[in-house]
């Protein structure tokens, strides 16, 4: 199974700055200073193998949108975030017009989780089929209310894709889409639901605008048990952990520290950072990412639990 | 967890020990509470010596920023001492070394904070 990002910001899509584009330069230059970078090759070779990750790279900016692809001629997301955009441009490029089925589980229906919608160009097509799951009461008409009139100009009836919403209960498995899916509830303004994915003995988590009171063990425990084992664990971590319990608490958030001692509970084999802070650089998240991994390798108790950042266009197989 | 209180004049020392985790915070904030309700102005100063913790956990990281929340409410003093690198580590990770604040050693907190405290500590 290959777990694919398409979108990894978390509330707001953003874009690199004409500052940002600056220091990279900067650094890249400094960087390259001193070496005889005068060919195409040596540059490049210099550019795939010794510069800094965060500086030839970028995290990107879409807001929340997963592929989980494990081989079938149908799509599995989860969540319409601005990166499934992406997705769709890449789906009608690859398929040249032979319609496809869609399956989208929905964390819920906050603006960055469902705004790539409207720019999703398989939606406009006849013929694909996209079914979008999830335990909110008001799934469609969230999805359906900002198409048209004064929000967008293309109004949903006119969509030629043949679009299905289907309700799902949390803590309740259902075979869909070739998955064993679970959904649970998360604690978030409005709630949201992470879901467990599983599959060929392959289990993914996909855990995103969820905060984790640090008061209430037991459902710490109940957490640690739905990450159980898995192989690969999707975590919002935008916060610090002191801006998490201080001056953000109640905003619907977590933490890289939360993450790590969850999945170290779990025995998860591996935490990928998400939904990340839309004011964070690169080099933040970089620097975020390099503490989180000394954390995890300081407080490992005989489990090692691989941890990563999520970045727009990032492939995990499994 | 054991809490063991010292005092020096108007200064409590509280030595902790052990792990700070979820099994121990909620322990730790009920052996706290009775010393934070005295660490106000004009009251005790509060020095948490962490010589002895070895680990603490986002569960006991909550503790001590309830506790350093009330004492700073009550205009107390409160202070960690003697934490040890890995323990460091994990709050400059988690960025509570913005909230908490830390000396090296008990003598440091009580000469900042109290002559009386540090002549009694000091041996005669």
């Amino acid at each position: 199974m290959r777990v694919k990002f398409w979108g990894t910001r978390g509330s707001i899509p953003v874009a690199p700055t004409t500052a940002d584009v600056r220091q990279k330069l900067v650094a890249a230059l400094t960087q390259a200073a001193g070496r005889q970078l005068d060919t195409p090759a040596r540059i490049e070779a210099f550019v795939d193998g010794e510069l800094d990750w965060a500086v030839r790279h970028t995290f990107g900016g879409n807001s929340a949108c997963v592929q989980l692809d494990a081989g079938d001629p149908y799509y599995v997301l989860c969540d319409l975030g601005s990166g499934v955009r992406g997705l769709g441009n890449h789906a009608l490029a690859t398929r040249r017009g032979e319609p496809a089925e869609y399956h989208v589980f929905m964390s819920h229906t906050h603006w960055d989780h469902i705004m790539g919608f409207p720019f999703f160009m398989p939606a406009y097509i006849p013929g694909n089929i996209i079914t979008i799951y999830g335990c909110h009461a008001w799934l469609e008409e969230a999805i359906r209310r900002q198409h048209g009139a004064p929000s967008f100009p293309v109004e949903f009836a006119q969509l030629g894709a043949e679009i299905r919403f289907v309700r799902l209960e949390p803590d309740r498995p259902y075979d869909l889409a070739g998955f064993r899916v679970t959904a649970k509830r998360q604690r978030h303004t409005g709630d949201s639901y992470g879901y467990r994915f599983e599959r060929d003995g392959r289990v993914v988590i996909y855990s995103t605008d969820s905060e984790h009171k640090l008061d209430d063990p037991a459902a710490t425990r109940a957490f640690a048990e739905f990450f159980r084992d898995a192989d690969l664990v999707i975590f919002d971590a935008q916060y610090s952990l002191a801006d998490s319990i201080s001056i953000k608490e109640d905003w619907g958030h977590s933490s890289n520290v939360v993450g790590v001692e969850l999945c170290q509970m779990a025995r998860a084999r591996h935490l990928c950072m998400f939904h990340h802070e839309p004011t964070y650089d690169d080099a933040k998240i970089a620097a975020v990412l390099a503490e989180t991994r000394r954390l995890e390798e300081i407080t490992r108790d005989g489990h090692t639990v691989q941890v990563s950042s999520a970045w727009d266009g990032m492939e995990i197989d499994l | 967890m054991i809490l063991t209180p010292v005092r020096y004049a108007d200064v409590v020392v509280l030595t902790l020990q052990g792990r700070l985790d979820q099994s121990t915070a909620e322990d730790v904030r009920t052996a706290l509470a009775p010393h934070l309700e005295r660490c106000a102005e004009g009251q005790d100063h509060l020095v948490l010596d962490m010589a002895g913790v070895d680990y603490v956990s986002s569960a006991g990281l909550r503790v001590l920023m309830l506790a350093s929340k009330q004492a700073k409410a009550q205009k107390g003093y409160l202070v960690l001492v003697s934490v040890q690198p890995l323990v460091q580590e994990i709050l400059e990770i988690s960025k509570f070394t913005l909230i908490l604040r830390t000396l090296p050693a008990v003598r440091d907190a009580l000469a900042e904070t109290s002559p009386a405290g540090l002549a009694a500590f000091e041996p005669r």
